[in-house]
């Protein structure tokens, strides 16, 4: 929760210097933060490499475990391409690189305006970033706030499903606590399978 | 795309092949600290955009229904595998 505050504080501090105009133009280059994109994929990717759950989990799949990030990824892909009914701003493409956040409000965010600036322009690209961005966040504050409503009236991989790919880190205190402590391996293997899926779904969807 | 989706792949063969090495495990540190910078960039370019800092409201309104819609979708989706699959079999 604190390394979630500092992320989004840096946001908001950007936000704040950016409002008042205080640093020059040359800052924002585009080039500068494809290149720093370009370091944190290249981060991820080692993360992703080095890490030893990984072997363990990939070995445990079974299709009725492969099940709930299946749900998640196709209950939120097909509501998420609901949305630009509503959103004509905004086209079932745009909509659904949003959704495939899956509550991972960092790195969707960041891949989406990067990825859209050079088709859609620098300012569209921030502002369908910045929806990401919040839609995300909030994602994930209904996961940490409903889990006992929605294990109450959808079951217990319900609140697995709307953390999306925090069930591994921020949303899994309240899984445990809400769906038992059995279901605690299904929220790893499903936080871990999820959020590999992110960059893909996302630089996909924005490939449109 | 495929320039992100390659550059990762690259990471994830380095990571592997490396995995011995003691200071890979601070990648998760120096991931926050990429990401921090980042999105202080990305606020940057949200703050200096007059048009958008007057459409936050707006594009708040949007967050909320894709974040609302996304959630419905994934916990029905989750009843049904509940209800269908796991709810009678036990374990998985």
């Amino acid at each position: 929760m604190k390394g979630s505050l500092t992320v989004i504080g840096f946001f908001l501090l950007g936000v704040l210097l950016g409002y008042i105009h205080c640093l020059p133009e040359g800052m924002l280059g585009n080039d500068l933060t494809s290149w720093i994109l370009y370091a944190l994929m290249f981060q991820v990717g080692i993360s992703i490499g080095c890490d030893k759950k990984l072997k363990e989990i990939l070995h445990s799949i079974t299709p009725k475990l492969l099940l709930v990030p299946l749900a998640t990824i196709g209950g939120t892909l097909a509501f998420s391409a609901l949305a630009a009914c509503f959103l004509s701003q905004w086209s079932v493409w745009n909509c659904l690189a949003v959704g495939s956040g899956f509550a991972y409000y960092s790195l969707s965010s960041l891949l989406i305006t990067e990825l859209l600036t050079p088709k859609a322009g620098p300012a569209l690209a921030a502002e369908l970033g910045t929806i990401a961005l919040m839609a995300n966040i909030m994602r994930e504050i209904m996961a940490l706030l409903l889990a006992p409503l929605l294990v109450r009236y959808f079951g217990k991989l319900a609140p697995i499903c709307a953390g999306g790919a925090t069930t591994m880190d921020t949303t899994l205190p309240v899984i445990t606590q809400y769906a038992g402590k059995e279901l605690v391996f299904v929220a790893l293997f499903h936080g871990i399978l999820v959020d590999l899926s992110v960059p893909f779904f996302v630089s996909l969807f924005c490939a449109f | 795309m495929f320039t992100v989706i390659s550059i990762m792949f690259v990471g994830i063969a380095v990571g592997f092949a490396g995995k011995k090495i003691s200071f890979l495990s601070y990648i998760h540190q120096s991931i926050s600290v990429t990401i921090c910078c980042l999105l202080f960039f990305l606020g940057l370019s949200v703050g200096k955009n007059d048009h958008l800092i007057s459409h936050l409201p707006v594009l708040g309104g949007q967050a909320l229904l894709l974040a609302f819609l996304g959630t419905l979708g994934s916990v029905l989706a989750g009843w049904l595998v509940w209800r269908y699959f796991w709810k009678k079999g036990g374990n998985p």
